[in-house]
């Protein structure tokens, strides 16, 4: 992983909004993510929907940062962008000194696999796998096939550090169906963190679990947020979670309240 | 890598595709049992025909002859050199060949082939199709006591004997009644003089006989004769008696130990096959025995043909099991056949035949060699030479024609299995999209999703097929068994050996046939797969994780 620890190195990206900079930013804090006028409109039929306004977003190495908003404010929008899922209609994404705009789409799909984890509200396991294939799937992406038969102990190792730190080491060969939603979301986690990227994206991790679940998953990810040097970007509903984040970007229509 | 792994792992849980190749799996199987067994039968057929029409033959065309045959025999060794087997010539004449059966006279057209009992079987599968166990070792065209098949029953020289005893015993009850009849009855000439006292003198009739009639000048005989011994009388009186020869008992012919020309008929023509019915299950009916007479015409060679009659003794069976020939062929020795026909040259002292036919080694190049015969031998001479392909090049064209037609009909039966595929492999990436977007969010290439489908849809074609080229061989090697169950349990004939050439249903499996059908097979899975894979790989992420 080192040469992604080098891509990651400290920068300072060129702000194309130079007149209105982020406000937070301290000086020479390397930036881990940057959006820059982001603009996107869904077409329902002839409808133009605009979910996204403008909006300005940069987030240091290290953050942890919660987006909150009401339901329809762009919040998932915006992480799906943030994540290279999608392509913005205006503006520009940074992530570490890649300008995703600029980029392949093969060389943003590998951006997406080394640099990037994602975490969804439904999780999103491959119910063909269990939970061990599940968190090295990531690897098997960007392994060809003699790569991967190589340095498949190393992997398994990795999968097993990770599932155990999260607290499933006893639900390696589960496959998700046999897993209750909080294990599933933990393994969605420790599969994120699998390509040991600098950047993890979650959208509403807890929103499909009780209080319960929803602290123990959040408890690992907190625990491992330490261990891996991750920058978080989460989008929430539950205050609670707001709490805990660094600092909140709070969405109203589309725009950075 | 994940390819592999998510096409493995599809494999062994999406119970539906694996349904859906099971049409490639019976396209598959089919296509390999039809191709055996057409290989089988035309292997066979080739067999049999190559085997019957040795490898070339150098004919006259029509009915016409080669004259002075020894010197083409030598000069066709001279040409083939090394390369050649065997050699022999052969007289070929349609004749109609007439026999009694149950009274009724029967009349066959046949190809009447003259042959040299010694060296045609080295040219030609001639002793293999004899019924006689004795002529298959050693043919010959005199009837035999024994070695005939058990089935015929009666046959071979004490068949004849019976025979020749039975008829002679009717004659003898015919002379008799006939005897008893002309004493019972005056002869006509005694009823008209008897008549003719009472009647009229008008009628037409004889006067009566004179009451002593002289046969033989008794009293002349004695007179011009030196008497000797009481013999005298037994004496030939005609001067020119003399010049005969002396005649014994041997001399005269006698069907109890005398047998004419032989002849081996096709079993065509001396059997009949009587089909199962209610009266009994299927046999052969003989309508004549190694030991019958027959008669057959035929025309004279040379010029102004006309028709001779021979008296020929049934002295074997020629049974190839293919029919055309079996229903035509006759065979008799080349020797007499040139005789009655007038085919031998009495001034040089040469004969002719109407072809001759000649076997190359088994690794001779048979177009080769026609082509250096017909150099020789032009056709404007004329000669027809041929080989046995060439012979019979419409038949064996005609059979490839069908196997072809058949294999594309076949593979349009997999081609259906392959729209299968596809419209299963549509429903499977609908099922699997969400999939399709959490690899993509991984950050699998659109590239990477579209061979994740068409692993699947290789593996799928690669189990239909392996399954179905299973199928297909158990199914061939064990094809006359199944013939069997179907027939049981059906009470149909599904393979009736009666009508075919064979007793069991012959196969044949080419490995290339099964290579090719195999890939021919996976390939259209492949491309089957292909449009699914491409709309799987551009589903966008986001619009797939939507899809809750």
């Amino acid at each position: 992983m080192s040469s992604s620890a080098e891509k990651l190195a400290p920068s300072t990206p060129v702000i194309h909004n130079a007149e209105n900079p982020p406000i937070h930013l301290k000086v020479n804090q390397p930036i881990a993510l940057m959006a820059n006028n982001i603009h996107k409109t869904y077409r329902t039929g002839n409808v133009e929907v605009p979910v996204l306004r403008g909006v300005d977003v940069a987030i240091a190495e290290g953050e942890f940062v919660a987006i909150i908003g009401s339901s329809g404010s762009g919040k998932s929008t915006l992480l799906h962008l943030l994540g290279t899922l999608d392509h913005p209609d205006e503006g520009e994404i940074f992530i570490g000194q890649h300008c995703v705009n600029l980029m392949k789409s093969t060389a943003r799909d590998r951006l997406r696999n080394q640099e990037i984890g994602l975490i969804f509200q439904f999780y999103h396991l491959l119910p063909e796998l269990t939970a061990l294939e599940n968190v090295m799937i990531p690897q098997m992406i960007s392994d060809g096939l003699f790569t991967y038969i190589k340095n498949r102990g190393r992997y398994k190792r990795r999968a097993k550090e990770l599932l155990e730190k999260v607290g499933l080491g006893h639900r390696f060969q589960h496959r998700p169906n046999q897993m209750s939603g909080g294990e599933m979301q933990r393994t969605a986690i420790a599969r994120a963190l699998m390509a040991r990227p600098s950047l993890l994206l979650a959208d509403e991790p807890t929103g499909n679990l009780d209080r319960k679940n929803g602290d123990e998953v959040m408890k690992a990810l907190m625990d491992l947020r330490n261990e891996e040097d991750l920058t978080i970007v989460m989008v929430t509903h539950d205050d609670s979670i707001a709490t805990q984040a660094d600092r909140t970007i709070n969405l109203i229509e589309g725009k950075v309240a | 890598m994940y390819r592999f792994l998510l096409a493995w792992r599809y494999l062994r849980t999406r119970f539906i595709a694996v349904a859906s190749i099971v049409s490639v799996t019976l396209g598959v199987a089919t296509l390999i049992v039809v191709n055996a067994v057409m290989a089988g039968f035309v292997d066979q057929m080739h067999d049999r025909l190559h085997g019957i029409l040795s490898d070339i033959e150098v004919a006259s065309p029509g009915l016409g002859e080669i004259p002075e045959v020894n010197w083409h025999l030598n000069k066709i060794r001279e040409i083939a050199g090394e390369d050649l087997e065997a050699v022999t010539a052969v007289v070929r004449v349609p004749a109609l060949l007439q026999f009694n059966y149950g009274g009724r006279p029967m009349t066959h057209q046949v190809m009447l082939i003259g042959i040299d009992d010694q060296t045609f079987g080295t040219v030609t599968d001639f002793q293999p199709y004899l019924t006689n166990t004795l002529n298959q070792e050693n043919p010959s065209f005199e009837l035999r006591s024994e070695g005939y098949d058990p089935e015929i029953g009666d046959a071979g020289w004490e068949y004849r004997k019976k025979q020749a005893l039975l008829d002679r015993n009717y004659q003898l009850q015919i002379q008799q009644l006939q005897e008893e009849r002309r004493q019972q009855y005056p002869t006509p000439m005694n009823q008209v003089a008897v008549a003719s006292d009472d009647e009229d003198s008008n009628s037409r009739t004889l006067p009566p006989l004179p009451d002593e009639v002289p046969l033989l000048p008794e009293e002349g005989i004695d007179e011009s004769l030196p008497t000797s011994a009481g013999t005298a009388s037994l004496q030939p009186t005609d001067p020119s008696t003399k010049h005969r020869p002396a005649v014994s008992a041997e001399d005269i012919f006698n069907p109890e130990f005398d047998q004419y020309a032989g002849i081996i008929l096709g079993k065509g023509i001396s059997h009949r096959m009587i089909p199962k019915s209610q009266h009994g299950p299927a046999h052969d009916l003989y309508l004549l025995r190694p030991g019958d007479d027959v008669h057959i015409t035929l025309p004279t060679a040379g010029n102004n043909p006309s028709p001779i009659m021979e008296n020929c003794t049934v002295v074997d069976f020629y049974s190839s099991n293919m029919h055309e020939y079996d229903s035509s062929f006759a065979f008799m020795p080349i020797s007499h056949l040139q005789k009655i026909r007038g085919m031998i040259d009495p001034y040089r002292n040469t004969a002719s035949a109407s072809a001759i036919q000649i076997k190359l080694k088994p690794d001779a190049d048979l177009n080769a060699m026609r082509d250096r015969l017909i150099a020789f031998f032009p056709a404007d001479m004329p000669y027809v030479i041929q080989t046995w392909q060439d012979t019979q090049r419409p038949l064996l064209n005609a059979v490839n024609l069908e196997l072809t037609i058949l294999n594309i009909l076949l593979f349009l039966i997999i081609g259906v299995a392959g729209f299968g595929i596809l419209a299963t492999f549509f429903m499977i990436v609908v099922e699997k999209t969400r999939d399709i977007g959490i690899l993509k969010s991984l950050g699998a290439t659109g590239r990477g999703v579209m061979t994740i489908f068409l692993g699947y849809g290789l593996s799928l074609g690669t189990v239909g097929t392996g399954v179905g080229i299973l199928l297909g061989l158990i199914f061939v090697w064990n094809i006359n068994e199944i013939a069997d169950v179907i027939q049981k349990i059906t009470g149909t004939e599904i393979y009736d050996p009666m009508i075919y050439f064979f007793d069991k249903i012959p196969t044949i499996v080419s490995p290339w046939m099964v290579c090719w059908v195999a890939i021919g097979a996976i390939t259209i899975a492949v491309l089957a797969s292909v449009l699914p894979a491409i709309r799987a790989a551009r589903l966008h992420p986001v619009e797939a994780l939507r899809y809750e």
